[in-house]
């Protein structure tokens, strides 16, 4: 399997790799995947009073693949507010990594993990107001 | 360290012809090109006397008669045959076949071929170590039980099964006994008659001969009897018709001949390798678990789980190290092998295994390097990983509801 430019420097080099404190409410975090499947990934966002993604963070378990997706929608979310980071689509990261077919479920995952830290984050400070 | 490309690991997919197995091949190839079934002439004499003499190596390094070997295309067709054959020739006397979870696809294929023709299958399963219970085989034999197939040496794991054994067992019962040895010959010494065994799968390429040629050991006394699988015109004794390459046989034959003399010192210096790099992981990494029992196996084969840290991805940061992923998600299915499985390695250590072959050709040098490389990328994506971190802070990974997709 040959894979792209693009995904290989993402896996090589992956950016925004780390994690920030879970219990603090400007982060939200998302949790998905599970190891019996062979990936788990886990996303972070760091939320600014605007209501911008500031920073982001993540840690894979998983094939290049999912690596690389991860790597990538935490480039892409840093500096979107909560709804454009919600609307990225996986597909967009399929092209962008040129994901074969069997690996088309790495980037539903980073869809996943995204919504789901952003759902997290909206939880977190739903309660707090 | 300098850098190293492309290191071959993956000798249990296949091996290399050897030098000295070519170079008695070649002359097959252009001046011996008789059919060694030609009876009345020179050139048929010529081939003929170089598949004898293969056919004397083979023989002799499983304590054989010449007479007991045919010639096959490999280990599958030799599987085939053996169960197929068997099974169509004493069929309507019995009709039960015990064979073992973890045997390879083409046993397995074989016997659920079998069990469409209305043979009863058993499968034995496996300990955690790989290897097979005894008493469960003893308890699995019924009056209708017909063949015992148990591979030598496994593939994927490299654990040896107690053929002597088994052996017993099914002589005591008069039961046959097949086993796939395609990756036990040179690897532990085998003896049929010790050993007790009926029939013997035997691959080329696994032995440093060149793929496409393979044998089946089929004991003459007492005589074991099989259906042939190929109508022709009655080359190897009736049970395998189709024009032998005399090339292919000759090369079959020299591998057999070089590890007749060879075993003991590979085994040594495969030996030493295994524990060098064994030593050298567990050394640096914690959390890394071979797979099979560590007593009971071939030297030229590591099967490990580095927990916390998937298999593909691990492949590919040692790409230059051609390796054999113990998951299968690098095909369509996503499902992590069935061998780990039977062993009762849990699916998500099961997806971080690889399996790491040793062979003639591999180097002091090449091993160092391996096992560096494959520290430097374990540290690497563990700092990567979720689980890695959850497993540092001390969370149960197995007591999270995990949504499985």
């Amino acid at each position: 399997m040959a894979y792209s430019k693009e995904l290989l420097d993402h896996y090589e080099n992956p950016k925004n790799v780390g994690s920030m404190d879970k219990e603090s409410e400007q982060v939200g975090t998302g949790l998905v995947g599970a190891p019996a499947c062979g990936d788990v990934m886990k996303l972070q966002i760091k939320v600014n009073n605007k209501g911008v993604i500031e920073d982001a963070k993540f840690k894979t378990f998983g094939c290049g693949s999912a690596i690389a997706s991860s790597s990538l929608i935490t480039e892409w979310v840093k500096g979107k507010n909560l709804d454009e980071a919600h609307s990225i689509k996986n597909t967009e990261i399929a092209n962008h990594l040129a994901l074969p077919p069997v690996k088309i479920h790495c980037s539903i995952l980073a869809e996943d993990a995204i919504k789901a830290a952003i759902d997290d984050y909206k939880k977190k400070n739903r309660k707090n107001r | 360290m300098k850098k190293l490309k492309n290191i071959y690991f993956d000798y249990q997919a296949t091996t290399p012809v050897d030098p000295r197995v070519l170079k008695k091949m070649m002359p097959y190839f252009g001046e011996i090109y008789g059919n060694p079934h030609s009876r009345n002439h020179s050139f048929g004499w010529e081939a003929e006397e170089g598949v004898e003499v293969a056919r004397e190596h083979v023989a002799k390094i499983i304590n054989a008669n010449p007479k007991e070997i045919i010639f096959t295309s490999g280990a599958t067709e030799s599987n085939n045959l053996a169960l197929k054959g068997v099974s169509e020739f004493y069929g309507d006397k019995k009709n039960h076949i015990i064979t073992c979870v973890t045997e390879h696809k083409c046993v397995l294929e074989s016997c659920r071929h079998l069990a469409g023709k209305g043979f009863e299958v058993t499968y034995l399963p496996v300990r955690s170590d790989g290897l097979i219970n005894l008493d469960e085989l003893k308890k699995s034999i019924t009056d209708k039980t017909l063949i015992v197939s148990i591979m030598g040496v496994h593939n994927e794991i490299g654990v040896i099964q107690p053929l002597e054994e088994i052996g017993k067992i099914c002589r005591s019962k008069d039961i046959f006994f097949h086993t796939d040895c395609a990756q036990a010959i040179g690897k532990i010494p085998l003896d049929v008659d010790k050993m007790n065994i009926d029939l013997m799968s035997i691959s080329g390429h696994k032995i440093y001969a060149p793929k496409g040629v393979g044998a089946l050991y089929i004991r003459r006394k007492p005589r074991v009897r099989i259906s042939s699988m190929i109508s022709g015109g009655g080359q190897e004794r009736g049970m395998r018709s189709g024009t032998l390459s005399p090339a292919l046989c000759v090369g079959l034959g020299e591998a057999c001949n070089i590890y007749s003399n060879e075993m003991e010192k590979e085994n040594k210096t495969l030996t030493k390798y295994k524990d060098m790099m064994l030593e050298g992981i567990r050394k640096s990494c914690p959390d890394v678990y071979l797979n099979g029992s560590e007593l009971m196996r071939v030297p030229g084969n590591l099967n490990l789980s580095f927990a916390y840290v998937e298999g593909e991805s691990l492949m590919m940061g040692i790409k230059d190290l051609a390796v054999s992923s113990g998951s299968a998600c690098t095909s369509a299915s996503l499902e992590p092998s069935y061998v780990l499985k039977a062993l009762g390695v849990e699916e998500e250590l099961a997806h971080t295994s690889l399996r790491i072959g040793f062979g003639r050709f591999t180097t002091e040098n090449e091993v160092k390097y391996a096992t560096d490389v494959i520290v430097k990328e374990v540290k690497r994506l563990r700092e990567l990983s979720p689980l890695w971190e959850m497993a540092q802070e001390g969370v149960d990974i197995s007591k999270i509801k995990w949504a499985h997709h």
